[in-house]
């Protein structure tokens, strides 16, 4: 009986979850070919002709020479579904075409500029749910004073405008008490105020949602169960409540990775940090066709990994998902 | 384990919100020492659970406990701190709550629930914690501990989740051990094993209060009962005396509502009348041998409904009895034309309802359209069945507006109804939520009755009910049964609301039907050896 019973027990524990991967990493590849469908005809949308959207933008130039080599390289005299698929196999070898105003080649920008914004992100996320968590767990059902607190408190920090709040910690703590440099100059120090502005508001926002899953955690009998057995208030918060409340949360965090990668623009421009959004920013203001659809694309492939991750991670805290999604 | 008492003389509970102040218990006074079982019986609402809960320090936010004497052992437990009352908790008083489907963390392998148990009080190391959960998981008798114990409560069935909540309380080897309706939910078999399980834990020395609305239960464990309402008490005694001899009115009614004490018996003018309509009585719904095979996870499958067949007459009523996945909830859902048999037909009233997926003529969900309202259903719980922003008005009008019943008549039609199911018209204004769980059920009933159908299917429609409003919507069920000649296609686990109600019985196991027959037939003498179990655990 226990041999059988082990070996099928396991078998049921691996199998759903290599099915599982498997179909995200199809449809995260549906997703991208999506965004790539998207920008080729953005390309064939813009004002103008596309030779000119890839050689310039409106103010450009180009001699004769130049267009008739851009309309060989793109296969503009061939019918659309030909372009299209030199386009699909253009973006399958990684290439991403030249960026005209930073006169390089894209993917060499985004290669540069990537791992800044990957640090700030992750580190602004990180410091996100370690506030959002502490103040759930310090507040959540305290009575009637501190919940009240601790719940204005998020909504407060959720309402904040990320800039707003970068300028004010900058004017602080950078120029008022200099305690942190004014101008990220990649090192630890740097990175303290930046982040602060990114993952306070987000922090807010992913409270409020766990805080409501976590007032629902702590009315269920299974609490109720542990307390008998003897458990403190806090083994019964951190043990048996926060990883019931955790879920939405995780659900947000893959959306708000991607967000932030996307609208960190304004903090990047007030710390003067280099980084994805600063290039998307200028890439759009001079219509630099080549580099806004590689970041679009990039920003896109990061999405589908997060959302990959936090399916994962969904089946980490709540095995119970794992038998369902067969 | 040490062998002290739980003395509680002159409990009184009472919750404060705000100014007000509400009074949930009563002088409560009994205990429970070593070897010796106390129950606490009464109905939802009587202060049963609360008395318990008071007495781990529990009884919940705003409740003020009071008591001349509450003491274990040598312990005054009525001036402790919630430190001092941590330690209490699982270490000398162990608590089963009830539902382990949900009192157990269901993201939480049950090894955890119980090594954590023993973790709270510091109890040997993480190696000797693992080795002493598998051994309590032995010894409240699962099987295969070492896997077991990696499994989480919805891995489990009924009957292993609980014995494994029960370990989880018995992990410190506590004096006295707290069980709230430990069996309620489950099966009768596995009833039957809990019950042998509480039993060996008394008899090893340990104190039980069991809380229970159960009295079959109680005289089968409890040495002393203690019979609660509305907060107070109202009888007390030895079990013997109590319950073969109750002095008080409640615990009368209590025992009289305990199902299956009356078999059915017809009213001969109804019989008159039913032989007088017709010398053969009218087949109302027949089904013949249905098979039906669901999808099990990695290309297994299982066989839910296995060659059933049976026929219903009119204003007649056939009970199916059997435990959880038996098949007879499935058995219903194809009878209503929401699941598709793989084999086997229906008729109903004479007319093809139901076809299978193979060959043969096939019914469409069109073709049975027009005589829907011929047939409804109640389930266990109405509430869920309820748009909760409608009041009972709005939820019967709506019955009636598919019934065909133009809008001028419907009020006229909504009383009628009411009436019909014993209710007053003032609750038409009311909201579901509003209202008692009997009263739930009746206004189900009234809107069920709402296009006068042939066939009523009753999934279970007694068993979230107390034992005396479940004995009030039996007798309701069989009076609209003689007035309104409607057959009735009841499905219960619980056999004495089967033996009370049905004419004829379908006894199912495993998607088979293993006996079939008249009801006292069935019961006096069961011919099927699961049959015989079934009644044996009952007993």
């Amino acid at each position: 009986m226990s041999a059988p019973a082990g070996r099928s027990l396991q078998i049921n524990r691996l199998w759903p979850l290599g099915w599982l991967i498997c179909r995200r990493l199809l449809s995260g590849a549906l997703v991208l070919l999506a965004s790539a469908t998207v920008t080729f005809f953005a390309l064939r949308l813009t004002p103008g002709d596309p030779v000119r959207a890839v050689l310039g933008g409106p103010t450009a130039n180009p001699t004769p020479e130049t267009v008739a080599r851009a309309i060989a390289e793109f296969g503009l005299d061939r019918p659309l579904p030909v372009q299209y698929l030199l386009h699909i196999g253009r973006l399958l070898r990684g290439d991403l075409g030249t960026s005209f105003s930073q006169h390089q080649q894209v993917s060499a920008v985004i290669a540069e500029q990537i791992g800044p914004t990957l640090w700030l992100t992750g580190s602004a996320v990180a410091v996100a749910w370690l506030l959002s968590t502490l103040s759930v767990l310090a507040t959540a059902r305290r009575g009637w004073a501190l919940s009240a607190v601790g719940s204005a408190a998020e909504t407060m920090a959720a309402a904040l405008p990320q800039f707003w709040l970068g300028l004010v910690l900058l004017a602080v703590f950078a120029f008022g008490l200099r305690w942190f440099p004014p101008q990220s100059d990649g090192g630890f120090l740097g990175m303290v105020l930046p982040t602060l502005a990114l993952a306070v508001p987000l922090a807010g926002f992913l409270a409020q949602v766990t805080r409501e899953s976590f007032e629902l955690a702590l009315d269920q009998p299974f609490i109720l169960s542990a307390r008998m057995r003897g458990l403190g208030e806090g083994a019964v918060r951190w043990r048996h409540g926060l990883r019931h409340a955790a879920l939405p949360g995780i659900s947000l965090s893959a959306w708000a990775i991607g967000s932030l990668i996307g609208n960190a623009v304004l903090v990047e421009v007030i710390f003067s940090r280099p980084g994805l959004g600063r290039v998307l920013y200028q890439a759009v203001s001079v219509q630099d066709m080549p580099l806004t659809i590689g970041v679009t694309l990039v920003v896109t492939l990061v999405y589908v990994v997060a959302s990959l991750a936090v399916d994962l991670l969904y089946i980490l805290v709540d095995p119970r998902l794992k038998a369902k999604r067969t | 384990m040490s062998k002290a008492s739980l003395i509680v003389d002159n409990l009184s509970v009472d919750f404060a919100a705000g100014s007000a102040r509400k009074s949930v218990v009563r002088h409560v006074s009994f205990r429970v020492e070593p070897g010796r079982a106390v129950a606490l019986v009464g109905e939802s609402g009587s202060g049963k659970s609360v008395t318990a809960r008071s007495l781990v320090g529990l009884a919940g936010a705003g409740a003020i406990v009071s008591a001349t004497r509450l003491s274990y052992g040598d312990r005054d437990l009525r001036a402790l701190s919630q430190r001092q009352w941590r330690e209490i908790r699982g270490r000398d008083i162990g608590f089963v709550l009830q539902d382990a489907l949900v009192s157990l963390d269901p993201l939480r392998t049950i090894g955890a629930e119980i090594e954590e148990a023993l973790a709270a009080h510091g109890w040997g190391d993480r190696a000797s914690r693992r080795r002493r959960a598998q051994d309590l998981l032995r010894s409240v008798g699962i099987p295969d501990p070492d896997i077991r114990a990696l499994q989480r409560s919805d891995e489990l069935s009924g009957g292993l989740r609980q014995r494994a909540l029960i370990a989880t309380a018995l992990a410190l080897d506590p004096a006295i051990v707290i069980a709230d309706e430990p069996t309620t939910a489950l099966d009768s078999t596995v009833q039957a094993q809990i019950v042998a399980l509480l039993s060996a834990i008394k008899e090893k020395g340990h104190g039980l209060l069991i809380i229970s609305h159960d009295l079959h239960l109680v005289s089968k464990l409890a040495d002393e009962v203690v019979v609660m309402h509305h907060g107070d008490v109202v009888e007390q005694g030895p079990v013997s005396d109590v319950l073969a001899k109750p002095r008080h009115a409640y615990t009368r009614a209590l025992l009289d509502a305990m199902p299956g004490r009356h078999p059915r018996r017809r009213r001969p003018i109804a019989r008159d009348r039913e032989e007088q309509a017709s010398s053969l009585p009218e087949t109302v719904l027949d089904v013949r041998d249905l098979t039906k095979t669901f999808d099990g996870p990695a290309g297994s499958a299982r066989l839910a409904v296995d060659k059933v067949s049976f026929s219903i007459q009119r204003g007649r009523t056939l009970g199916i009895v059997g435990e959880s996945g038996s098949g007879k909830t499935t058995v219903a859902r194809i009878a209503l034309g929401l699941v598709t048999p793989d084999e086997g037909e229906i008729a109903f009233a004479g007319r093809p309802w139901v076809a299978s997926t193979g060959r043969g003529p096939r019914v469409s969900e069109a073709d049975r359209r027009p005589y829907r309202r011929d047939l409804s259903v109640i389930y266990q719980d109405p509430l869920s069945s309820f748009d909760p922003r409608w009041t009972v008005g709005q939820i019967l009008s709506d019955a009636l507006q598919a019934a065909g019943l133009a809008r001028k008549d419907q009020a006229r039609r909504i009383a009628d109804l009411l009436a019909k199911v014993r209710l007053p018209i003032e609750i038409a204004d009311r909201w579901p939520l509003n209202l008692s769980g009997g009263q739930r059920q009746r206004v189900a009933i009234a809107r069920a009755l709402a296009a006068n159908p042939k066939v009523v299917i009753c999934d279970e429609p007694v068993s979230a009910l107390d034992v005396s409003v479940q004995a009030q919507v039996l007798d309701l069920l069989a009076d609209l049964q003689e007035e309104l000649g409607i057959a009735y296609l009841f499905i219960s686990h619980d056999l004495g609301v089967i033996r009370q109600i049905s004419d004829d019985v379908l006894v199912m196991q495993s998607g088979r039907a293993v006996e079939q027959g008249a009801t006292e037939q069935v019961f006096s003498a069961p011919a099927h050896p699961f049959t015989k179990a079934l009644l044996q655990a009952a007993s």
